[in-house]
């Protein structure tokens, strides 16, 4: 069972609600915002495992190539150039696909695995944590993503995902049982969270909405939501105390009122996963 | 010699493309016999690699010098690697541009331009 958590806007408070949620509903919280990965700052897990993720990249034998060109046809990324006598891999372009290596009709072609980064994994209490980290320069998050999602596949997890609607955040959402969309009472919250709406529809993921720094304006969001028959989870107040907590690095249920809160949101997803 | 012009049209009149990888055409003119063709840069349309692959398409047409704007390392790299040299225009025509290439008069660019400066307004693949 994986509950995937994503916004639309950047900045509405993913990582506040999935790691605030994960302690309370158990199992594994997941960073999949693998380009910039913050939830273990606020669950502050033990990492006892690491594990780089690679993607297989061309390796030319010259004693076999022939430059016939297959492999630079082939390859939909636009990663391999043929120029003078020599084969050019532009290996942040690759994909790991391996047709080139199919394409080579003389076998000069070999894969060698090339990491773009890594997985950790630990401890939060009962809480099992996993995060992705992407390394600095490298443009391909997907595969971290996936590996991810693979560790823990029937378990119950919170999946964190990136912002916006990209390629990063159908992968983390992709294969979930329930989406949970959070924005903020602002024009700005409420443009992007159409455009997740419209994703998780087209991926027809059941889901729900938190309204995080809610206000008087909430009520934008609510129409919205009214008008759109989208189920309202709750919501987390505007309030210097969370500004407070949250850049201590702690989490707000070590606050009384706040666990309240979060019980309450955990009580109401548990209900509509139930449902649904 | 064989030079290779990224440009806007078809045309030797048409003016130059300051973009390498995602220009329209590619102008070649080769003065051993005087002849004149533009080709459809076959890049243009790719998600990722456009330069890479304008590069391939001017390598195998055994230009020996290419006139743009802008170029980005990996289609620097590629060119490079197959020899071929590169020069940067000003603005002007095609033909301007060979003529000043002719006289010795434009400047080799050694130093890519960073990475998708040529994408401009255009919407990105994601």
């Amino acid at each position: 069972m994986q509950i995937s958590v994503l916004s639309g806007k950047g900045g509405t408070g993913k990582t506040t609600i999935a790691t605030n949620l994960a302690v309370i509903m158990g199992g594994y919280y997941v960073d999949c915002d693998v380009e910039e990965p913050n939830g273990f700052i606020f669950l502050k897990p033990n990492i006892s495992k690491s594990k780089d993720v690679s993607i297989p990249t061309p390796q030319i034998d010259y004693t076999k190539c022939t430059l016939c060109k297959k492999c630079v046809q082939v390859c939909q990324f636009n990663a391999l150039g043929i120029a003078g006598n020599q084969v050019v891999v532009f290996e942040k372009l690759c994909h790991g696909c391996g047709a080139c290596l199919l394409a080579c009709p003389d076998g000069a072609i070999s894969e060698k695995e090339r990491a773009i980064g890594k997985i950790d994994a630990g401890q939060s209490g009962e809480l099992k944590c996993l995060q992705g980290v992407l390394n600095v320069g490298e443009p391909m998050a997907g595969p971290i993503i996936r590996d991810l999602k693979e560790m823990v596949k029937e378990e119950s997890s919170l999946i964190d995902c990136s912002p916006g609607s990209s390629c990063n955040v159908v992968k983390a959402i992709s294969g979930a049982h329930y989406a949970i969309l959070v924005t903020e009472p602002t024009a700005f919250g409420l443009h992007d969270l159409k455009i997740a709406v419209e994703l998780v529809r087209k991926l027809k993921l059941p889901f729900g909405l938190i309204i995080n720094r809610g206000n008087d304006d909430n009520r934008m969001i609510i129409d919205y939501c009214e008008k759109e028959k989208i189920r309202l989870l709750g919501v987390i107040p505007f309030d210097r105390r969370v500004a407070e907590i949250y850049s201590r690095g702690n989490l707000l249920i070590e606050d009384e009122h706040y666990r309240e809160i979060f019980e309450e949101l955990a009580e109401n997803i548990r209900e509509v996963v139930r449902c649904s | 010699m064989k030079v290779c012009v990224s440009s806007s049209g078809k045309e030797k009149s048409s003016n130059v493309d300051f973009r390498f990888g995602r220009c329209s055409y590619f102008a070649i003119y080769d003065s051993e016999n005087a002849e004149f063709k533009a080709l459809e840069n076959a890049g243009i349309a790719s998600a990722q690699g456009a330069g890479i692959a304008a590069a391939q398409q001017v390598v195998d047409e055994k230009v020996d010098a290419v006139i743009t704007g802008n170029m980005g390392p990996n289609a620097m790299n590629l060119l490079k690697a197959a020899g071929i040299k590169i020069f940067g225009a000003a603005g002007g025509t095609v033909e301007g541009a060979i003529k000043l290439f002719q006289e010795n008069k434009l400047e080799s660019i050694e130093k890519p331009a960073p990475a998708h400066s040529g994408m401009g307004n255009q919407k990105r693949g994601w």
